[in-house]
């Protein structure tokens, strides 16, 4: 059973009375453990596609199964309660909570997962450990720079030991060296079991992954495996 | 849940001076309210003790027909009481425990270089006990002195202080309108009336001597009130009654025709105390409504801001995992905060007003537990009420839109 099934997945953006057609009937699935960057031009839907995927928005048409459970027709708290027990998100903006530390920030999903309060330090401190950012765990967002901020994103994403974790163009606001530095982390995490879907433009990028689907006005054009360049 | 409230407080805080603002409709109506109530708890309860303390079982006869409707009838000329009146009293009425007649007036007392306006009184020996007082040092006079027309006086505490400063009164001649009269009693001290007078700035005198050497009345027996005591607080209705029927029957008075006297009693004067703070209660309630709906709007305002502006927070923590009633409850926590805060706060400020009030103006306040309590209680409904729509708001964004804020 592959973790993300889409069956012609259809979802239409309504503008005044043109309807736009963001996804046109998108199919894929990917397995556990698999390392998969979604390719494409702007506007081309993978946004859109990502939001569906990490259950965030329904589709208008198709099938979406997530670890052999079908989405559709859930209600807004089931699909609250799968984002937090099964996704991890990164968002290239970061989006980290501005007036709080990098640990409560951490520690944010596993107060929505009520976990007890004695737990979820110690785990919300591996969590920032394992992103290499122990000594700045008291540090607000503003305080830390773009690089630390997603690491600290990447942390919130690894503390609810989701297996999913859904990227959409993590290193688009960072530096080249910066960028390397997020992707070899996705890499270990990778290997550390996790299943990574991460949408990039940038096919240096996208040479971390095992795996790439390239999107065009809503359709996928090529899904292209081959050997991940580490 | 405490996590929820840290949140709330780091988000209230982040942002210090609105959430003043905000409060302070909530603590200007709250401390309103606590300190009126303080100010009129402290007023009856005042004129509780200070009836307590004259007294409870009072009757005061007052020559002239009664009040009606609240607009005092002239007394018709020849409309007096008089000291057969408080004798047919004293020796007819069965419900009554004593029987003062009285004549009072402003009168000047002069200690060697000493002098001092009071309140004298010329009465019995029965106004000692009808009136509640106790001897702090010597005598009462007795009734014989009364009758007689003995010179003693009995001074209260202020006169006594003003007069004699801490040198002992008694058995010290004073002038009184020029006749030398002996201090015999100093009276125990019990301090102002509610309304601000000093009780102990006063004088007794035998009856017969106010009569024949102070105040020289036109009509030598007339007295200007009779103060009774009915036997217990239970017989003051039947005490009214009889003393009613005695001075009636003593006018030969037909039914249906008017008194020319007037009974009041005490327990009435408690009674309108009580109505009047009823009345006051009536619209502190009012005012507090107002002030706390105005002050709960307030907080609806701010919290629909916040909302609005924390978006993209709200997205965010949708985004991993918060269910909208996560995000309801923590709008609603802070609406709660800061209306149960503005209140606390309205209650300190309430509680020094009312301290400020008693050491400025002399009122005495009570601060009751009670209204502590209800005004606590209050600006918390007034928080949930007024924070649940905000809250419900938030808790429908959608997750994408919400994440796209700007
Ligand atoms: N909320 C929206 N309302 C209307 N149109 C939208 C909305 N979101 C995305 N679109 C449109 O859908 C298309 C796909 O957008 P998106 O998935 O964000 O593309 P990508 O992420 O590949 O750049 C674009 O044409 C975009 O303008
Ligand atoms: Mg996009």
């Amino acid at each position: 059973m592959s973790l993300i099934e889409a069956r012609g997945i259809v979802k239409v953006y309504q503008t005044g009375d043109v309807g736009l057609r963001a996804l046109d009937g998108v199919s894929f699935a990917i397995e556990r453990g698999e390392f998969v960057s979604i390719m494409g031009h702007s506007g081309s839907g993978k946004s859109t596609m990502m939001n569906i995927l990490g259950c965030l928005d329904v589709p208008d048409e198709g099938e979406y199964e997530l670890d052999g459970r079908s989405v559709g027709g859930l209600s807004g708290d089931d699909r609250a309660r799968i984002r937090n027990t099964t996704i991890g998100f990164v968002f290239q903006g970061f989006n980290l909570l501005p007036r709080a530390t990098a640990l409560e920030n951490v520690e944010l999903p596993l107060v929505y997962a009520r976990v007890p309060a004695r737990e979820r330090r110690p785990r919300a401190l591996a969590a920032l450990e394992r992103v290499g950012l122990s000594e700045r765990t008291s540090h607000r967002p503003n305080q830390l720079s773009g690089g630390q901020q997603q690491r600290v994103a990447i942390a919130r994403a690894l503390v609810g030991e989701t297996p999913l974790i859904l990227a959409d163009e993590p290193t688009g606001n960072l530096d080249t060296a910066t960028s390397t530095e997020i992707m070899e982390l996705f890499t270990s995490l990778n290997r550390a079991d996790k299943t990574i879907v991460l949408v990039t433009h940038e096919p240096d990028v996208a040479a971390y992954s095992s795996r790439t689907i390239r999107f065009q006005d809503g359709r996928v054009i090529a899904d292209e495996r081959g050997a991940s360049r580490v | 849940m405490f996590e929820l409230l840290r949140t709330a407080i780091r988000s209230l805080a982040s942002n210090k001076a609105r959430s003043l603002l905000t409060m302070l409709g909530i603590i200007i109506g709250v401390a309103a309210v606590i300190a009126m109530v303080a100010i009129g708890a402290g007023a009856s309860r005042s004129i509780q003790q200070f009836i307590s303390g004259v007294g409870a079982n009072i009757l005061i006869i007052m020559p002239g027909a009664p009040s009606v409707g609240g607009v005092r009838q002239q007394a018709g000329s020849g409309a007096t009481l008089t000291t057969e009146d408080a004798e047919a009293l004293r020796d007819e009425a069965w419900t009554l425990a004593g029987v003062a007649p009285e004549v009072f007036g402003r009168v000047q007392l002069v200690y060697g270089s000493m002098n001092w306006s009071t309140m004298v009184t010329g009465s019995t020996e029965d106004i000692f006990s009808i009136r509640e007082w106790r001897i702090d040092e010597g005598r009462f006079f007795f009734d014989e002195e009364a009758r007689s027309g003995a010179k003693v006086v009995v001074i209260g505490a202020t006169v006594a202080k003003n007069l004699f400063g801490e040198e002992s009164a008694v058995g010290k001649v004073i002038r009184v309108r020029n006749a030398p009269v002996e201090v015999i009693g100093v009276l125990a001290a019990k301090g102002q009336t509610p309304w601000g007078q000093d009780q102990d700035d006063t004088a007794f005198v035998p009856f017969a001597t106010a009569q024949r050497s102070l105040f020289r009345r036109g009509i030598a027996n007339s007295v200007q009130r009779i103060t009774v005591a009915a036997v217990d607080g239970d017989s003051i209705p039947e005490a009214e009654r009889e003393v009613s029927a005695i001075l009636r029957q003593r006018r030969r008075l037909e039914d249906g025709e008017e008194s020319d006297f007037d009974v009041r009693n005490m327990a009435e004067m408690l009674d309108a105390a009580a109505q009047s703070t009823r009345v006051m209660s009536l619209l502190l309630g009012a005012v507090a409504s107002v002030s706390l709906l105005v002050g709960g709007i307030g907080i609806m305002n701010i919290m629909l801001v916040s909302v609005t502006e924390r978006t993209r927070e709200i997205g965010i923590r949708m985004a991993i995992g918060a269910r909208g009633s996560d995000i309801r409850t923590q709008f609603l926590l802070e609406a709660l905060l800061l209306s149960v805060a503005g209140g606390i706060l309205g209650i300190g400020l309430g509680a020094s007003a009312s301290r400020v009030i008693t050491s400025l103006l002399g009122w005495p306040t009570v601060i009751s537990a009670g209204s502590v309590v209800l005004a606590f209680v209050f600006s918390a409904l007034v928080g949930v009420f007024f924070g649940f729509y905000p809250a419900w708001k938030a808790s429908l964004l959608n997750p994408i839109e919400a994440l796209r804020y700007e």
